[in-house]
C-alpha cells in the first residue's frame, strides 16, 4: 500500500545508535531525580556555552520581539518572507561568520550560500543535485550514523565506504580511496562524489592540507564531486588549526584548474558550535552556479523560519559577541575534552588524539573478549544496561574494526561527566577483578589438569 | 575572488538539470514582472499590482496584538531552561504543546465537527514539504497521482520533481462549476492505465485553489468511494480550511470519515499549514494528519529533512493554545475575507466580469473567456500579457493551473490593502471600458 521507500529500512533507525537512545529515554539520568539513570553520551550536542547566548538575548529583547534597531515591528515582513533565496542580511552574516571560523583565510560570497532546514536537509539536497538514483557516493568510515538515512533514503543513491583503520589513525589513504572506487566499479555503481566530514565525526580530528589536496586531485582525476561537511568547523579547540576544503582548493598548485571550484561543495550548520539544533539552520556553499540554482529551488522543501533567520542575523551581526563566543566556547570544549581523556586514561582507556568535535573516539579493544563485532555489541550492551552510559559503538559508524566507541562530552554538565567517569572506572575495575578471578580459577584448573596428567603418566610408567 | 568559472564540465543529477521545478511557467514569469516594477501606494503608483500571490494580509493586526500582549511567546521567560531546552529541541515528534495546539485549532476551524489526535500530527516546514513527503511515502518513482484541474501550479514541482511521480489530471470544467465527477475521475484513472502508470492516490485541495470554493459533501463522498474502489490513497490538502467565509460551508474529509465510523480511514491523509489562514508563510509551519499508523511513523522519520524551528513551534504553541485568541481570530478573519471577496466580486461585476461562485480562499476565479479572440491557450496567454503589461496587474492565467478551458484567471484579493484593491478594480474597469469602445 505504501511506497518501497516507506517500507524499506533505509531510514536506518534500527541501528544501535538509535536503540541506545531509546533505552536512554526510558531511564534518563538526572542529578537529583534519577541519579542511577542512564547518562546520555551518544548525543553530539554542545551545551557548554548557552549562558553566552542567553546573556546576549537578555540584552537584545528586540531581536526576539521581532523589532528592528529603531524599535519598529518587523513582524509583517517576516511573516510573509518565504523567499527561497533566504534573508540577505542573514546570509551576509553567515558568510562572515564562516570566514571567521576559518581564520579569514577564505572569503565567501552570500550569493553562493543556500539555506536549508539543518545540515540533514542540506546533505540530502546536495545528493539530489549531484547524483541519480543508483549512483554512488564514497564515504570514509567510521562516519556519522545518520548519513545512511540522509544520503540514501529518498535519493536512492548508494554509499560505498572508504575503509580507514587505526593503523594510521583512521586517516584517509590514497590506497583506501582507490580501493573504494574500484569496489564501486565492480558493483557496477557510478561514483558521483566523495563526502568527507571535516572535522571528523566520530573521530574529532581535522584533515591536513596535503590530505585535502590529495582528495581534490582524486576528485579531478575521476571527474567527480567533493562534498565537505564542515558542521564541526566551529568546534576546533586545539592545534592543528582548521583548514577548510575551500582553503586547500585556493592553493596555487590547483588554481590553474578552473573547474576545481565547481566540484567542491561545503555543508555547514549552526547546530554544533552554536548549539542550536532545534532552530534548523543549515546551509550549502558552492561555487557551482547550477548547483546553487537547483539547490535554492529545492530549499523550498526545507526553508528556515524567517523568525529564526531574523533572530540569528541580529545576533551574528554583533561581532563582539561572535568573537567572544568563539574564543570562550573553544576553551570550554578543550577543557571538557581533556577531562574526559584524562579520566578515561585513569581507567586504562585511551582515546584517539583529537583537536575538535564534541566527542572522543575511544579505544576499548582491550575490553573485548574477542576481536569481533559481537563482542563489541556485548560490551556496548553491558555499558548501556549495567554501567548506565549510552555511548555509541563503532559498528553504528560502520567502523571496520571492532572495539572503538564514540563518547560525547559536551552535552552534559561537569558533575555528570564526573559521575560517568567514576562509573567507567568502577566497571573497568570490576572487569579486571572478574578477569583476575577468572584467570585465577582458570590457572587453578589448568594446574590441576597438568598435575593429574603427570600423576597418570607416572602410574603408567610404573605399570610398564 | 578573481577566478572565472567556466561552464562546469562535472556532471549533475538529472533532477538538478530537469525543468520539472516548473519555474518557467507564466505563473512565475508574472512574479518577475512584478518584482521589476512593484506597485507602491506612494512611491510607485503606476507599478504592477501583485494579484498572483495567495497571501493573507487582512488579519495581521490580530497577530500583532497578541504578540504585544504576550511577550512570553517570543521569548523564553526569565529562566535559563526555557531557552536551552528549546534550542536543543530537535525531536521529530515536535513540541507536544504545539501539536496539541494545532489539533485544537484544526478542530475549531471545523466547528468541532471532527476530532484530531495530536499524536497523529506530523510537523513539516510548510505544506510544500508536507505534500512532497506524502508523495515519497505513498508512491514510487514512475507511479501516478490523480489531481483535479485546475490546480495550484506549485504541485508540478512539489509532487513530481524529486519524487519522480507523475500527475494525471482529472479534468473539470465550467459546465458544472468545475466540480469533480465520478466520470472525470474514472476517465483520469483509465488515462493513467493506458499510459502504464500505476495510480497510487488522488489529491484534492479543499477548499480549492484556484477556484476559491469548497467541495460539496456529495462530491467528497464520491471521491472517498472512488479511492476505496480503486484501493488508492486520498490526500486532502485543506490549507484554506480556515479561510472559508462561513464556517458551516466547509466540510472536511475528516467529517466524512467520522460519519462513516472511520471505516477506510487508513487511506486518508490531510495536509494543513498556517501559511494561508494565519498569514505566516515565512514561519514554515505545515502538518500532515494521517489516519494510517505506518504513514505517521514514516512521515515523522522523514520530517527530519524538514523540521519546524523549535523557536517558531514555541511561539505558535503559546498563541494557538490561547482559546480566546484563536476563536476570535478564526471568526474575524472569516468576516474580513468575506468582505474582501464581496468587494472584488462587486467591482468585477461593475466592469462586466463574472466569477465562479466562491465561498473560500484568498482569490476568486474570474471568467474572461468572452474576451478571448479564440478559445485557445495562446489567446489566453496573449490576454494575460496585455493585462500584465498594459493594465499592470499580475493575475494567474488558468493554463498555468492546467485548466482545460481557456479564459479563466485566478485573482488574489487578500494580499493588499483595501485601497490598493480599489485601484486594481479601477484599472480593470478602465480596461474593460476601452475594450468595449474598441
Amino acid at each position: 500500500m505504501l511506497s518501497s521507500k516507506a517500507s524499506s529500512n533505509s531510514h536506518g533507525q534500527d541501528s544501535l545508535y538509535f536503540l541506545g537512545w531509546q533505552v536512554y529515554e526510558k531511564n534518563p539520568f538526572h542529578e537529583v531525580e534519577n541519579p542511577s539513570g542512564i547518562i546520555q553520551m551518544g548525543l553530539a550536542e554542545n551545551q557548554l556555552s548557552f549562558d553566552l547566548v542567553e546573556s546576549w538575548l537578555r540584552k537584545n529583547p528586540d531581536a526576539m520581539g521581532l523589532k528592528n534597531k529603531d524599535g519598529e515591528s518587523v513582524f509583517r515582513d517576516l511573516a510573509l518572507f518565504q523567499d527561497y533565496h533566504g534573508m540577505p542580511a542573514f546570509k551576509n552574516e553567515l558568510v562572515e561568520y564562516m570566514a571567521k571560523i576559518r581564520g579569514n583565510k577564505v572569503k565567501f560570497d552570500p550569493n553562493n550560500l543556500v539555506l536549508a532546514a539543518g545540515a540533514t536537509s542540506a546533505n540530502e539536497t546536495l545528493i539530489f543535485c549531484l547524483a541519480d538514483p543508483g549512483d554512488a557516493i564514497l564515504l570514509p568510515t567510521p562516519s556519522y550514523a545518520g548519513f545512511d538515512r540522509d544520503l540514501k533514503w529518498r535519493t536512492g543513491v548508494e554509499i560505498v565506504p572508504i575503509h580507514c583503520s587505526s593503523s594510521n589513525g583512521f586517516r584517509i589513504s590514497m590506497f583506501a580511496l582507490e580501493e573504494a572506487y574500484e569496489r564501486a566499479q565492480k558493483l557496477n555503481l557510478k561514483v558521483k562524489g566523495v563526502l568527507i566530514t571535516n572535522p571528523s565525526n566520530p573521530l574529532g580530528t581535522t584533515m591536513t592540507k596535503d590530505e585535502l589536496q590529495s582528495l581534490i586531485t582524486f576528485a579531478i582525476d575521476k571527474d567527480i564531486h567533493l562534498i565537505s561537511d564542515e558542521v564541526f568547523s566551529g568546534t576546533v579547540f586545539d592545534s592543528p588549526c582548521f583548514i577548510s576544503i575551500m582553503e586547500a582548493a585556493m592553493d596555487s598548485n590547483l588554481k590553474r584548474n578552473t573547474d576545481v571550484l565547481s566540484r567542491i561543495h561545503i555543508v555547514y550548520s549552526l547546530s554544533k558550535d552554536l548549539g542550536l539544533p532545534g532552530f534548523r539552520v543549515g546551509m550549502i556553499y558552492s561555487n557551482n552556479q547550477t548547483v546553487v540554482s537547483a539547490a535554492t529551488k529545492m530549499s523550498s522543501f526545507g526553508l528556515v523560519s524567517s523568525q529564526t533567520q531574523y533572530l540569528l542575523s541580529y545576533m551574528l551581526a554583533n561581532k563582539k559577541f561572535t568573537s567572544n563566543y568563539m574564543k570562550r566556547n573553544q576553551k570550554r570544549l578543550k577543557k571538557r575534552k581533556e577531562m574526559l581523556v584524562s579520566g578515561l586514561k585513569k581507567s586504562g582507556i585511551n582515546c584517539l588524539k583529537s583537536n575538535a568535535g564534541l566527542f572522543c573516539w575511544v579505544d576499548m579493544r582491550h575490553l573485548l573478549c574477542s576481536n569481533t563485532f559481537e563482542a563489541e555489541t556485548d560490551l556496548w550492551k553491558k555499558i548501556l544496561c549495567e554501567v548506565g552510559l549510552n555511548i555509541s559503538p563503532g559498528s553504528s559508524f560502520h567502523c571496520s574494526q571492532p572495539g572503538w566507541f564514540r563518547v560525547c562530552f559536551a552535552n552534559m554538565n561537569q558533575s555528570t561527566l564526573q559521575v560517568a567517569l567514576r562509573r567507567i572506572k568502577d566497571f573497568v575495575e570490576r572487569s579486571r577483578f572478574n578477569y583476575q578471578q577468572n584467570m585465577a580459577s582458570l590457572s587453578r584448573k589448568l594446574i590441576g589438569n597438568w598435575v593429574r596428567k603427570l600423576s597418570s603418566a607416572d602410574s603408567e610408567e610404573q605399570e610398564r | 575572488m578573481a577566478i572565472e568559472i567556466e561552464q562546469p564540465r562535472v556532471g549533475l543529477s538529472k533532477v538538478a538539470v530537469s525543468k520539472t521545478h516548473g519555474e518557467d511557467s507564466p505563473y512565475f514569469a508574472g512574479w518577475k514582472a512584478y518584482d521589476e516594477n512593484p506597485y507602491h501606494e506612494t512611491s510607485n503608483q503606476s507599478g504592477v499590482i501583485q494579484m498572483g500571490l495567495a497571501e493573507n494580509q487582512v488579519s495581521f493586526d490580530l497577530l500583532e496584538k497578541y504578540l504585544e500582549e504576550h511577550s512570553e511567546a517570543s521569548s523564553w521567560g526569565k529562566g535559563a531552561p526555557g531557552f536551552r531546552e528549546n534550542a536543543l529541541f530537535q525531536d521529530y515528534h515536535g513540541l507536544k504543546s504545539f501539536r496539541q495546539a494545532m489539533a485544537n485549532f484544526m478542530e475549531q476551524i471545523r466547528g468541532g465537527r471532527a476530532k484530531f489526535d495530536p499524536d497523529r500530527i506530523v510537523l513539516t516546514a510548510g505544506a510544500t514539504a508536507a505534500n512532497e513527503l506524502l508523495t515519497f511515502i505513498l508512491a514510487d518513482p514512475g507511479d501516478a497521482l490523480l489531481i483535479p484541474t485546475p490546480y495550484y501550479p506549485g504541485f508540478d514541482r512539489d509532487l513530481r520533481w524529486r519524487t519522480g511521480v507523475n500527475i494525471v489530471p482529472i479534468h473539470c470544467d465550467s459546465s458544472n462549476n468545475f466540480q469533480i465527477t465520478p466520470e472525470a475521475m474514472e476517465a483520469a484513472y483509465q488515462s493513467a492505465e493506458s499510459m502504464n502508470l500505476k495510480v497510487r492516490g488522488i489529491l484534492i485541495t479543499n477548499p480549492s485553489n484556484p477556484l476559491g470554493a469548497t467541495i460539496q459533501r456529495s462530491a467528497l463522498e464520491q471521491i472517498l468511494d472512488f479511492a476505496v474502489n480503486k484501493n488508492i490513497h486520498l490526500v486532502s490538502d485543506e490549507i484554506y480550511s480556515g479561510s472559508t467565509f462561513s464556517s458551516s460551508e466547509f466540510i472536511s474529509i475528516a467529517e466524512i470519515l467520522e460519519t462513516r465510523g472511520y471505516k477506510d480511514a487508513e487511506r486518508v491523509h490531510i495536509v494543513y499549514s498556517l501559511s494561508k489562514d494565519l498569514g505566516l508563510p515565512g514561519f514554515r509551519v505545515g502538518t500532515i494528519y494521517s489516519y494510517n499508523d505506518q504513514v505517521v511513523t514514516t512521515a515523522r522519520r522523514m520530517s527530519s529533512f524538514t523540521l519546524i524551528s523549535s523557536q517558531t513551534q514555541h511561539l505558535l504553541a503559546c498563541m494557538l493554545s490561547n482559546k480566546e485568541f484563536s476563536e476570535n481570530y478564526i471568526k474575524t478573519n472569516r468576516e474580513r475575507l468575506s468582505k474582501r471577496y464581496d468587494m472584488i466580486i462587486k467591482g468585477l461585476k461593475k466592469a462586466g466580469i463574472e466569477c465562479l461562485k466562491g465561498n473560500a480562499g484568498l482569490f476568486c476565479w474570474m471568467n474572461l473567456s468572452p474576451l478571448l479572440e479564440k478559445p485557445t491557450r495562446e489567446s489566453e496567454l496573449a490576454l494575460w500579457k496585455v493585462i500584465l503589461n498594459e493594465v499592470k496587474l499580475n493575475i494567474s492565467p488558468g493554463s498555468s493551473c492546467h485548466c482545460s478551458e481557456p479564459g479563466w484567471f485566478r485573482v488574489c484579493f487578500a494580499n493588499m490593502s483595501e485601497q490598493t484593491l480599489e485601484i486594481a478594480l479601477e484599472r480593470i474597469h478602465k480596461f474593460m471600458e476601452q475594450r468595449k469602445r474598441n
